[in-house]
C-alpha cells in the first residue's frame, strides 16, 4: 500500500441518493436516508460508523439486496452499467456470487457444517458453469495459498469445524473470490477475531484484493482496522453520510466533528499510580474444567486496592477461568484466592452473602447478561433488595440514584433492556454491579461488543466510578487500547500461564518476553503504513 | 475526565424506541392478525367454557334424572333422546362437558405443577439430581401409558381424585422433559450466573429468572397435553375405569349408546347418539390444536425482538 491507489479505472458501482426503510414495530423506519457512492474498478472503500449507522444496510443494498423486512425505497444503483433496481430476481441471482461477493462477519455460521470446504468454496462457480470442476478446485487450492492457509493442498478436504475461525474467515475470502468477483463487501470480517489473529486475516484479504485488482467495501466500525485496508473512507451517521476522504487524509485532518471524535477515542489515557495494598491475592492457582485438562498453570495475580488491573492474551489463554475462579463458579484444583487476606472458600455455595457482595461481575455480552423479561428497576433494584434489604421507596430512591450515577434518567426506569442500545444496556449492568457497594468489579470484555465512541463512555464511566468509590477493578481484555485507557497493572497470560505482571509502563515498553512482544505488534494502530511496515520486517 | 466525545449522551444513544404498549393492546393486536383457524378455535374453546360454568342453568333436565322411556327417540321433550336406562342425552351432553374439561384441566394443571418444577429442578442443578430425575422419567416413559394408568387405577380404585393423579403423574413426564430441555438452553444465560453469583437460591432462579423466559413453549405445550389428558379420561371412560356413573362423561357416554349404532337402518338419528358425544370430544380436541399451532407459530418463528 504504499502506492496510493485511488485512480484504477472507470467507475463500477454508482448508487445515487439511495433511501432504504425498515418495517418493524408496525411501521416503516427509514435505515439510510439518502446517500451516493461512488466506486471505481479495484478501489477499496472503508465504510465506517456506529451501530445503527446503517453501514451493513447500505453494504447489502450496494448488491441490490435488503435483508427480510426491508426496501429499497428510491434512489439508483448502477453495477458495471447495469441498473439494478430494475434488474428482476434472476438477473441479479447471476450477478450475485459471481460479479459481487460478499463476505460475513461470522464465518462460523456461513458454512454449511455438514459439506467440506472445497466443496463450498467452489460451489457459485460451478453452479453458474463458469469452470469445470478441476480447474476451480485447483484454482481454490491456488487461492488457499495465496491467502496463506495451512496446507493449501489438503485443507479443502475438512469440515468446517476442523478449523479456526481465523482461518475459516480465509475460507470465506477464498470463497467469494474463486469466481473472480469485480466487487467484495466485507462486513465486519475481522471483528470476531483475536488481534493476533486478525493481523494474519487482514494481510491475506489485502494482498488478494490487491492482486486481482477487485474492488471491495470493507465494513468496519474499528478505524485502526481500516485505515490498513481502504483507499477512501466514508463515514455514516444515523443513516446520513458525513463526510468520505481519501484514508490518508481523512486521518491527518477529519473536516467534521464527529469525524474527530471518533479520532479522538483513542487518545484516552488513564495515569498509572502503583499500590502495595492488595485485595484479592491470588495464589498458586491451578484449573481445570470438568473432566478436561489443565487449563490454568500455577496463575499468581495480585489486584491493589482502588487500582485496575489488566488481564490480557487471546482467548483461549485463561483469562475468563481466571475470572470464574475468583468468583468462585469453578474451585482450583490447587492454590486459593485471598480475599483482603482472608482465604475465600473455594466453591460459590460455601461463600457468605457478605463475600459475594464484594466481587461482582460485568459481562462482556450485555444481552445476555439481564433477564430480558425484567425491568430495569427490577434488575438494579434486586441486588439492592438481596444484600441491603431495601425495599419500597427507599429501593426506588436509590435505584433512580444508580441510574444518574450511569448517566442515564429516569425515563430507563420501567424499561425492559429489548429496548435499550448497547451501551445503555452495559450501564445497567454496571449499575446493578453498583447496587451490591462492591469492593472489586471483574469486566470481562466489557466493551469489546460496543463502538469505539460508546466504548469511551463506557471507560470514562467506570475510571470516574473508580474515584468516586475507590473501587477495584479487574479489566479482562484482549484490546491493548483499552487498557492503555483504563490500567494501572498488566497481567499478560498464554496458554493459562502469567507471562508477565506489572505497572502499566513497565509491561508496555521493552523489553518484551516473546508473546507480550508479538501481541503489542499486532493491534492495529492508526497509522495506513502499519501493516505494510509489519509485513516488511516479517519478510 | 468531564470531556466527553462532541455530541455524546449515554441517554441519547441510537436505540429501538418500542411504542409502549399495554398488555391488552399486545393481545388486541396479536389477535387482529390471527388466520380464521385460530379464530374458529378459540370461540370454539369459550363456548365450551360457557357450557361448562352454566351447564345447571343450560341443561333441560338433571344430570341423573331417569325417565320412564328408555331408548326414547330424537324430538319431543328429550331433543336427542334417552340413553338405555332412559336419562336425557342432551343435558348429559351439556355436563358431560363439566365433568370432562373440569377433570382434564385438573389434571394437566397438576401435571405442569409436578413436570414443570422437577425439569426445572432437574436444568438448573444438573449433575446427579438431573441424572436421577431423568432416568426415573425414562422408566416411567417405558411403559405404555394407557395400560399403565389402567393398572394403576385396578389398584386405587377410579375415585375422581386418584384419576386426576395418576394420569397427572404420567403425563408429567412429557412435561418434564420438554422443561428440562427448554430450561437448559436458559440456564446457560449469563443472567443465570449473575444471579447464581449474587447468591440467590434455588426457588428464586426457577421462578424469576427462567420460567418467564420459558412460558411461550409451556403454554403450547399445555393445550396439546391438555388435549391428550382429556383424550385419555375419555378412552379409560369408555373401558369402564374413568369417571364413574352416573356423572355424566363423554367417553362412558359413547360407550353407553354404542349399541345404538346398530339402528341405522330402521332410525338414523337414533344411529347419531353415540356419535354426539364423540364429536364433542373431536371438536374440542381439533379447536385446542388450532389454537396451540396458531400460537406456536407465533412463538417459534422469527420474532422481530432482537
Amino acid at each position: 500500500m504504499s502506492t496510493e491507489r485511488d485512480k484504477k479505472g472507470d467507475i463500477l458501482l454508482e448508487m445515487k441518493d439511495i433511501r432504504v426503510e425498515g418495517f418493524s414495530d408496525e411501521r416503516w423506519h427509514k435505515i439510510i436516508k439518502g446517500i451516493d457512492l461512488t466506486l471505481h474498478r479495484g478501489q477499496v472503500m472503508g465504510l465506517i460508523g456506529e451501530s445503527g449507522a446503517g453501514k451493513s444496510t447500505l453494504g447489502l443494498a450496494s448488491m441490490g439486496f435488503t435483508k427480510p423486512g426491508c426496501k429499497i425505497t428510491s434512489g439508483s444503483i448502477f453495477f458495471d452499467g447495469q441498473d439494478l433496481i430494475k434488474a428482476n430476481d434472476e438477473e441479479k441471482r447471476m450477478l450475485w456470487g459471481t460479479k459481487i461477493a460478499y463476505v460475513a462477519q461470522s464465518a462460523a455460521a456461513s458454512f454449511n457444517p455438514a459439506h467440506r470446504l472445497l466443496d463450498q468454496t467452489v460451489e457459485a462457480s460451478l453452479n453458474r458453469n463458469l469452470q469445470t470442476k478441476s480447474v476451480a478446485e485447483a484454482d481454490a487450492r491456488n487461492l488457499y495459498e495465496q491467502l496463506q492457509l495451512p496446507d493449501p493442498n489438503n485443507i479443502g478436504d475438512r469440515y468446517p469445524h476442523q478449523v479456526s475461525g481465523g482461518q475459516l474467515q480465509r475460507m470465506m475470502t477464498a470463497m467469494a473470490m474463486s469466481p473472480r468477483p469485480e466487487l467484495i463487501i466485507f462486513d465486519e470480517p475481522t471483528t470476531a477475531l483475536d488481534v493476533t489473529t486478525q493481523v494474519e486475516v487482514l494481510v491475506a484479504m489485502r494482498n488478494i484484493v490487491e492482486k486481482f485488482n477487485t474492488a471491495a467495501l470493507y465494513i468496519t466500525h474499528d478505524l485502526a482496522v481500516v485505515a490498513q485496508m481502504a483507499d477512501v473512507i466514508k463515514v455514516l451517521r444515523y443513516g446520513h453520510e458525513v463526510e468520505e476522504a481519501k484514508t490518508r487524509e481523512m486521518l491527518v485532518s477529519p473536516k467534521e466533528d464527529y469525524t474527530k471524535s471518533l479520532w479522538s477515542v483513542r487518545s484516552l489515557e488513564k495515569p498509572e499510580s502503583p499500590s502495595d495494598d492488595f485485595v484479592i491475592s491470588i495464589n498458586n492457582v491451578d484449573a481445570a474444567y470438568l473432566g478436561g485438562s489443565k487449563v490454568l498453570h500455577n496463575v499468581n495475580i495480585d489486584i491493589p486496592r482502588g487500582r485496575t488491573v489488566a488481564v490480557v492474551g487471546e482467548s483461549g489463554s485463561g483469562k475468563s477461568t481466571t475470572a470464574r475462579v475468583i468468583t468462585g463458579l469453578l474451585q482450583p484444583i490447587t492454590g486459593s484466592v485471598y480475599f483482603n487476606g482472608e482465604a475465600l472458600p473455594p466453591a460459590l455455595k460455601d461463600r457468605s452473602k457478605e463475600q459475594l457482595r464484594r466481587v461482582q461481575m460485568i459481562y462482556q455480552s450485555a444481552d445476555t447478561a439481564m433477564n430480558p423479561r425484567q425491568t430495569i428497576s427490577e434488575i438494579v433494584g434486586r441486588p439492592l433488595e438481596f444484600y441491603h434489604s431495601l425495599y419500597g421507596t427507599q429501593k426506588q430512591e436509590r435505584i433512580l440514584e444508580l441510574l444518574e450515577m450511569i448517566e442515564l434518567d429516569e425515563s430507563f426506569y420501567d424499561r425492559f433492556p429489548g429496548e435499550l442500545s448497547g451501551g445503555q444496556k452495559q450501564r445497567v449492568c454496571i449499575a446493578r454491579a453498583l447496587a451490591a457497594d462492591p469492593e472489586v468489579i471483574i469486566c470481562d470484555e466489557v466493551t469489546s461488543a460496543l463502538d469505539q465512541i460508546v466504548q469511551e463512555g463506557i471507560l470514562q464511566l467506570l475510571l470516574r466510578l473508580q474515584q468516586e468509590f475507590n473501587i477495584t477493578y479487574l479489566f479482562i481484555t484482549h484490546d491493548i487500547a483499552v487498557v492503555q485507557a483504563i490500567s494501572d497493572e498488566i497481567v499478560v497470560m498464554y496458554q493459562g500461564a502469567v507471562v508477565e505482571q506489572g505497572l502499566k509502563s513497565k509491561i508496555m515498553s521493552p523489553p518484551y518476553p516473546d508473546y507480550t512482544k508479538l501481541l503489542l505488534k499486532s493491534v492495529p494502530e492508526m497509522d495506513p503504513n502499519w501493516l505494510t511496515n509489519l509485513v516488511d520486517k516479517r519478510d | 475526565m468531564k470531556n466527553h466525545p462532541i455530541g455524546y449522551s449515554a441517554v441519547a444513544e441510537v436505540n429501538r424506541m418500542r411504542e409502549r404498549r399495554s398488555q391488552w393492546q399486545i393481545v388486541k393486536l396479536e389477535l387482529s392478525k390471527a388466520p380464521y383457524s385460530a379464530w374458529f378455535g378459540i370461540i370454539v374453546i369459550l363456548a365450551y367454557f360457557f357450557v361448562a360454568l352454566f351447564a345447571p342453568l343450560l341443561a333441560p333436565h338433571g344430570e341423573a334424572e331417569i325417565f320412564t322411556s328408555s331408548f326414547a327417540p330424537w324430538g319431543g321433550e328429550h331433543v336427542f333422546g334417552t340413553d338405555q336406562i332412559g336419562r336425557d342425552i342432551f343435558s348429559r351432553l351439556i355436563y358431560g362437558a363439566r365433568n370432562t374439561i373440569g377433570i382434564a384441566l385438573a389434571t394437566t394443571l397438576v401435571s405442569f405443577a409436578i413436570g414443570g418444577s422437577l425439569g426445572l429442578v432437574a436444568a438448573i442443578s444438573g449433575g446427579w439430581t438431573d441424572q436421577i430425575l431423568s432416568r426415573l422419567v425414562d422408566v416411567l416413559m417405558a411403559i405404555p401409558g394407557l395400560i399403565f394408568a389402567l393398572m394403576l387405577l385396578t389398584i386405587f380404585g377410579s375415585s375422581i381424585l386418584s384419576l386426576i393423579l395418576i394420569i397427572a403423574v404420567l403425563d408429567s413426564t412429557r412435561v418434564f422433559r420438554l422443561t428440562r430441555s427448554v430450561a437448559i438452553s436458559v440456564v446457560v444465560m449469563d443472567y443465570v450466573e449473575a444471579a447464581k453469583l449474587r447468591g440467590e437460591k434455588l426457588a428464586w432462579i426457577m421462578r424469576r429468572e427462567i420460567l418467564p423466559n420459558i412460558m411461550p413453549p409451556l403454554i403450547a405445550e399445555f393445550g396439546l397435553r391438555f388435549s391428550f389428558v382429556f383424550l385419555t379420561i375419555a378412552a379409560l371412560s369408555f373401558l369402564g375405569l374413568g369417571i364413574q356413573p352416573p356423572t355424566a362423561d363423554w367417553g362412558s357416554m359413547v360407550r353407553d349408546n354404542a349399541s345404538m349404532i346398530q339402528f341405522a337402518k330402521y332410525d338414523l338419528t337414533a344411529a347419531l347418539t353415540p356419535m354426539l358425544p364423540a364429536g364433542a370430544i373431536a371438536l374440542l380436541t381439533v379447536a385446542v390444536n388450532f389454537v396451540v399451532d396458531w400460537f406456536l407459530d407465533k412463538t417459534s418463528g422469527i420474532k422481530d425482538e432482537h
